[in-house]
């Protein structure tokens, strides 16, 4: 073995030369997540695009004169009170990260359940807007607009589920005492998750219901 | 960079491959049951597993050519129905870049990448055995569409409205597309596995600066994938509930635009194929420095150039679509892209050109497959110029100028590139060299049979053969090539068959224990035993240079310390630690192997299944058992990772 | 070690040797090639290719591979030598060669981008025809809006007229390609691209769909025949004329006689499966599905141009009645999976339908 490689415990000394990269502080997990947001962005970008392609199909003039554009279509003041539900979640979920942190097993496991609780909310919203809208008659295979909104709301929800799921998950180790101070990685991960589907929301929301 | 060094002050000692060694710390070659493979979560072994498999696919794919060549030997022959040749064509290209370059490149980064950066495993070992399952399990999947209905047929880019179900009315593009979307899963996982492991798991005083440059191109080729991949992903989708729920995303019978599906896959298709060539351009560099006995010749623009082209690379897609009639002004646009992403890719040539000049070549056959990389992909660059004019591709395009320039830069590039990397790294990865004389005949074997089989293709493209088309009229002119070409695919066919050989033939042969360095390499892989121990290093390297090994030949800035350092390290030394942030004093604690990726995995099989076949009656039951299923998976696997 | 050196030689001519046979192999053999450029569309294209992208490559090419392979020869070492120069690099040189290639491919875009506008737009002609092409899979519809002319498979064009072309799909992707007129353009369902051409001679020019567009996608061909204006215009008065029954070249059977053979192969198209897909102007023919037959038998090929009317290989005596008979027997087995489904028709009523296609003129 060549013996220009340097080891030991006299090796650390030297580390010091190394030139930082502002990675060190970086846990390995959450450095996975960030990178798989990445991954969301384009994807959801790509789901975001198609919407956009297709959104001047759902606005021609025989829909607009039969009142069946999406703005007629869609029922803002709900749908806002459901981005509201899921804003609130994200509030909650800080509450819990922070509580966590403080090693404050019984609020943090509350915040936990709360956002859950939340994003069933916004899920349960969700999915009473599918239903009434497919009874209107718009599906997935006889309107432009039924198809690209149930795709992408419809991968947005699938996405909302999973956090939920992970975030029960996270409470039933939670009220275990499973995390605290020293420990908080899961729920900070978790967190990280939820936030940026908030956020993919809040673009959806603009995009499809307010422009 | 730095500039010419100062000549080394005495004559350096011979250089010669090292002489069998008795290596302190060889482990006898444990004996590992098929439970070890099964559940294995070391990067090696799944490194292993994936270049098997790929080069399995590889094989396959291969075939698959030699039929599609032999139906083309002559004008009007019968050799092959239209339908099954259109099958084929379509699964060449599938299998040879899913099956086989994307995760041959994938075994080898596997393997050889946290030991370049001295880590002892990846950052998800888990993660990591989930993405080798699923890649198996959905190489697997594409293929039983040829038992049960047919292969897709409808080309590897699969164009709607060809792939709606009244065009293509077997279950063949579902295959293809369910099977894509279950490989990008896999390749996703890898991605993100890899760019933590380069980001995080460095050894000390591995800076970017002095990271090997396979370990760039490999971090440029995740972060491609991770911002490709979900272009298609959803293109998939997309295509998918156009065939099984009746949308019409991309059918205008429905008010769908068949431009959007090209758009979304182009979009991942063009970064796909730097995908495909960037890791053999790191191969490439790595060898040449070692064999030609002189540092790579600016590593900073090679580096910052790969990282240029990952860039472009997303700028440049649409101009797979210059003849669809996008307009003047986005075909311009596009135009300036392609071009300008030439400029990179030159820098490079030049720059291992300049690696070669002045040094002191030693041709063992990793160095002759890299020097045959770098003399074909200048052919497959060149054609790529010419394409990249729209004018001059409305003659070219979808004729066989391109298929010459995509096997060029494939073949010649990326799978010559692959067969230097496997020469080079076999001793590291089995402990054995593969055979010298074998080795050179595969390499003229292919240089003639490749050579042979595709620059006529060049030609015919010229004269105005289309591609993809299952036979052609005698008076066209183009019999003579077409033989010619289909006698040179056989040629290289052989060749191939002619590393299968080397590779039994050294296997089966009696061997010295394999040094730790046989080549006389520089980077941290060589600087442990031949193959690794499980836990790749006994102590954390540190790491002053781009060239850890040759540090006597460049006397490091600053004095380091030299010869001397103890190899024999104290037994709670610290070692990167793949699951926490790299301190020192934790404890080294490898991830147990567990069998649940292959479960999570399998079950992701079961739901390609279910959505093909599940008959109505049945889909709510499998919801709910998939459910079940992958909560039983989830449970198993967290709970490993918290133990 | 000189054997090696030999063989790296070989690496190098083997390429050569090749390159030069095809230079030398005649500049344009086929009659679909891309380097014999009949019209102004093709010929801007090909001197683009020719002065700015295939020469400089050419010189690239034996520039670089020969630095190359003196770099591969020149530096060979031996076991034992000493170490090499370690040089790391040269910024400047480094420097240089970005820019220089970048110069380069910036000259080659600017000459693009002329040539690009040049083929954007046909020149102004009075003369100019268009032509409305809709690409089926696997035939082609050629429909002249203004001339009133509906044909399949054979595209007349005037020579030394722009010929505008629209292009439409009735399925899927097509991609519609004379290369030694023009460039080609896709053919996408749901899109009208345009394309204009100009022969510049007359004569009968090979083209084919470029697009992968089905099980039958290399037997999608078509002609384009240029002729001079005069001949255009005898052609499409004589597609316009009506061909049932009562015209010059049908005349109606008579009752008590016996029909000759093209009459009977007139009555049997116009009571069979054949009107549900073919159209022949002026009788009950009116389908849509399949190529239109009207004036068939001025045609020079079947099928796109996949049975030549006289195709040697299977009609020795030259007859050209041969490979249409040969289509009516099992459509199947000349292209299978195309539309047209096996009639299994009798002997006698494949003679008497050919013979009244061929009379089709």
């Amino acid at each position: 073995m060549s013996a220009a490689i340097h080891t030991g415990p006299a090796a650390h000394a030297v580390a010091a030369d190394r030139a930082p990269t502002g990675l060190e502080s970086l846990d390995v997990r959450k450095l996975g997540m960030w990178v798989f947001l990445g991954n969301e962005c384009i994807f959801f970008g790509a789901l975001l695009s198609m919407f956009f392609v297709y959104r001047p199909m759902m606005y021609t003039a025989e829909l607009v004169a039969a009142h069946e554009t999406p703005k007629d279509i869609l029922n803002i003041p709900f749908t806002g009170l459901l981005a509201f539900i899921l804003l609130m979640s994200s509030l909650t979920m800080v509450l819990a990260l922070n509580a966590i942190q403080d090693s404050r097993r019984r609020a943090g496991a509350f915040w936990l359940l709360a956002t859950a609780f939340l994003g069933t909310c916004f899920l349960g919203g969700q999915s009473f807007e599918f239903v009434k809208i497919a009874r209107e008659g718009f599906t997935l295979s006889n309107s432009t607009f039924g198809q690209s909104f149930l795709i992408l709301t419809g991968f947005h929800g699938t996405h909302v589920f999973i956090g939920v799921v992970w975030l029960s998950s996270c409470f039933a180790r939670a009220i275990r005492g499973g995390f605290h101070g020293n420990n908080f990685i899961g729920p900070e991960i978790c967190g990280l998750y939820w936030h940026f589907v908030d956020v993919v929301w809040v673009v959806i929301f603009t995009i499809v219901y307010l422009v | 960079m730095a500039v010419a060094a100062p000549p080394a002050a005495a004559p350096a000692p011979v250089h010669v491959p090292a002489p069998p060694v008795h290596v302190e710390h060889a482990e006898a070659a444990p004996r590992w049951s098929g439970w070890d493979w099964l559940a294995t979560v070391d990067h090696k072994k799944i490194g292993v597993l994936y270049l098997l498999t790929g080069f399995g696919f590889f094989l396959l794919g291969g075939f698959e050519a030699l039929l599609i060549r032999t139906q083309l030997i002559k004008p009007l022959n019968t050799f092959l129905p239209p339908d099954i040749f259109n099958q084929m064509f379509t699964m060449h290209a599938t299998t040879m870049i899913f099956l086989a370059i994307m995760p041959i490149n994938v075994g080898l980064g596997n393997f050889i990448v946290p030991l370049m950066v001295g880590a002892a495993d990846m950052a998800y070992p888990r993660l990591n055995a989930f993405s080798y399952w699923l890649f198996l399990f959905g190489g697997i999947f594409i293929n039983l569409s040829f038992l049960m209905g047919g292969a897709p047929n409808t080309g590897w880019f699969s164009y709607s409205p060809l792939t709606q179900k009244a065009f293509s009315t077997t279950n063949g593009v579902d295959f293809w597309v369910i099977g894509l979307s279950v490989l990008g899963i896999a390749s996703v996982a890898g991605a993100i596995n890899f760019i933590v492991t380069i980001l995080k798991l460095r050894a000390p005083g591995m800076t970017f600066n002095r990271m090997p440059l396979y370990t760039w191109m490999t971090l440029v080729v995740s972060f491609l994938i991770i911002f490709s991949f979900p272009s298609i992903t959803v293109a998939l989708i997309l295509l998918l509930f156009d065939r099984l729920a009746g949308t019409h995303f991309f059918n205008p019978a429905g008010g769908g635009d068949p431009l959007l599906w090209q758009h979304l896959f182009w979009f991942f298709g063009h970064p796909e194929v730097y995908i495909l060539i960037l890791p053999s351009m790191g191969i490439v560099s790595e060898v040449l420095p070692i064999f030609s006995r002189k540092p790579i010749f600016g590593y900073s623009f090679i580096a910052y150039s790969g990282v240029a082209i990952g860039f472009l690379s997303f700028t440049v897609w649409a101009h797979h679509m210059f003849a669809t009639g996008l307009g003047e002004f986005a075909n311009g646009a596009f135009a300036t892209g392609s071009f300008l992403i030439g400029v990179p890719t030159g820098v490079k040539i030049f720059n291992w050109i300049g690696t070669m000049w002045g040094g002191s070549i030693r041709y063992r056959t990793p160095m002759l497959f890299a020097v045959g990389f770098i003399a074909m992909f200048i052919i497959g660059g060149i054609s790529g110029i010419s394409l990249a004019s729209p004018p001059v591709d409305f003659q070219q395009t979808d004729s066989y100028y391109v298929v010459a320039h995509i096997h060029y830069v494939l073949f010649g590039g990326a799978i010559l590139g692959i067969f230097a990397g496997m020469y080079y790294w076999w001793p590291k990865i089995f402990g054995r060299f593969l055979d010298e004389g074998l080795g050179r005949l595969h390499f003229w074997g292919t240089m003639v049979g490749f050579n042979m089989a595709f620059f006529p293709m060049h030609w015919l493209g010229t004269e105005g053969m289309p591609r993809r088309i299952y036979t052609y009229f005698p008076n066209m002119g183009w019999d003579f090539w077409n033989a010619f070409s289909t006698t040179g695919a056989y040629i290289l066919g052989l060749s191939v068959l002619v590393l299968v050989a080397n590779i039994f033939i050294s296997w089966r042969r009696e061997q010295p224990p394999m040094p730790d360095n046989p080549w006389d390499a520089a980077t941290l892989e060589w600087a442990t035993s031949s193959p690794p121990p499980a836990h790749n290093f006994d102590a954390v390297p540190v790491v002053y240079s781009r060239y850890p090994l040759w540090e006597e030949r460049h006397p490091v800035e600053g004095g380091a310390p030299q010869h001397g350092a103890a190899m024999a390290a104290t037994s709670d030394s610290p070692v990167a630690h793949p699951e926490e942030a790299q301190e020192g004093g934790h404890a080294f604690h490898l991830p147990a192997p567990t069998i649940f990726p292959l479960i999570f995995a399998f079950g992701l099989l079961l739901v390609a299944f279910g959505l093909l076949f599940a008959p109505p009656i049945l889909r709510v039951t499998f919801v709910i058992t998939a459910v079940l299923y992958f909560a039983v998976a989830i449970y198993g696997w967290v709970k490993q990772v918290s133990e | 070690m000189h054997a090696s050196r030999r063989r790296r030689s070989t690496t190098v001519l083997l390429p050569l040797a090749l390159l030069a046979l095809l230079i030398f192999a005649g500049c344009g053999i086929s009659p679909q090639t891309t380097i014999d450029p009949r019209g102004p569309n093709a010929r801007m294209i090909f001197d683009l290719f020719n002065l700015w992208i295939f020469w400089p490559a050419v010189v690239v090419f034996f520039g670089v591979e020969a630095a190359l392979v003196w770099a591969a020869i020149r530096y060979r070492g031996r076991d034992g030598d000493p170490l090499p120069n370690q040089i790391h690099g040269n910024t400047p040189l480094e420097i240089t060669w970005t820019i220089i290639p970048a110069v380069i491919l910036i000259v080659i875009l600017y000459f693009t981008f002329q040539t690009q506008a040049a083929l954007a737009n046909p020149p102004e002609d009075p003369n100019s025809v268009h032509v409305r092409v809709i690409g089926h899979q696997w035939w082609w519809e050629f429909q002249y809006p203004d001339l009133g002319v509906t044909t399949a498979n054979e595209l007349h064009i005037p020579s030394k007229v722009p010929v505008v072309v629209t292009l439409e799909s009735a399925d899927v992707i097509h991609s519609f390609w004379v290369p030694l007129i023009a460039g080609k353009q896709d053919v996408i369902p749901g899109r009208v691209n345009r394309l204009w051409l100009q022969a510049d001679e007359d004569g009968t020019y090979f083209a084919q769909c470029a697009e992968f567009c089905g099980i039958e996608h290399a037997l999608m061909r078509f002609l384009v025949v240029a002729q001079s204006q005069s001949a255009f215009n005898d052609w499409a008065t004589g597609e316009r004329r009506i061909q049932g029954f009562g015209s010059a070249a049908l005349p109606t059977p008579v009752p008590g006689e016996p029909p000759s053979l093209v009459q009977q192969g007139a009555t049997l198209f116009a009571n069979g499966a054949c009107i549900t897909c073919h159209t022949v102007r002026g009788t009950q023919a009116a389908g849509k599905i399949g190529p239109e037959l009207t004036h068939f038998g001025s045609r020079g090929s079947i099928a796109a141009n996949t049975l030549q009317k006289q195709d040697p290989v299977n009609d020795p005596d030259g007859s050209k009645r041969f490979s249409l008979k040969r289509w009516l027997r099992n459509p199947q087995a000349v292209k299978p999976g195309n539309d047209m489904p096996n009639l299994n028709l009798s002997e006698a009523d494949i003679d008497a339908i050919s013979a009244y296609l061929e009379s089709l003129k």
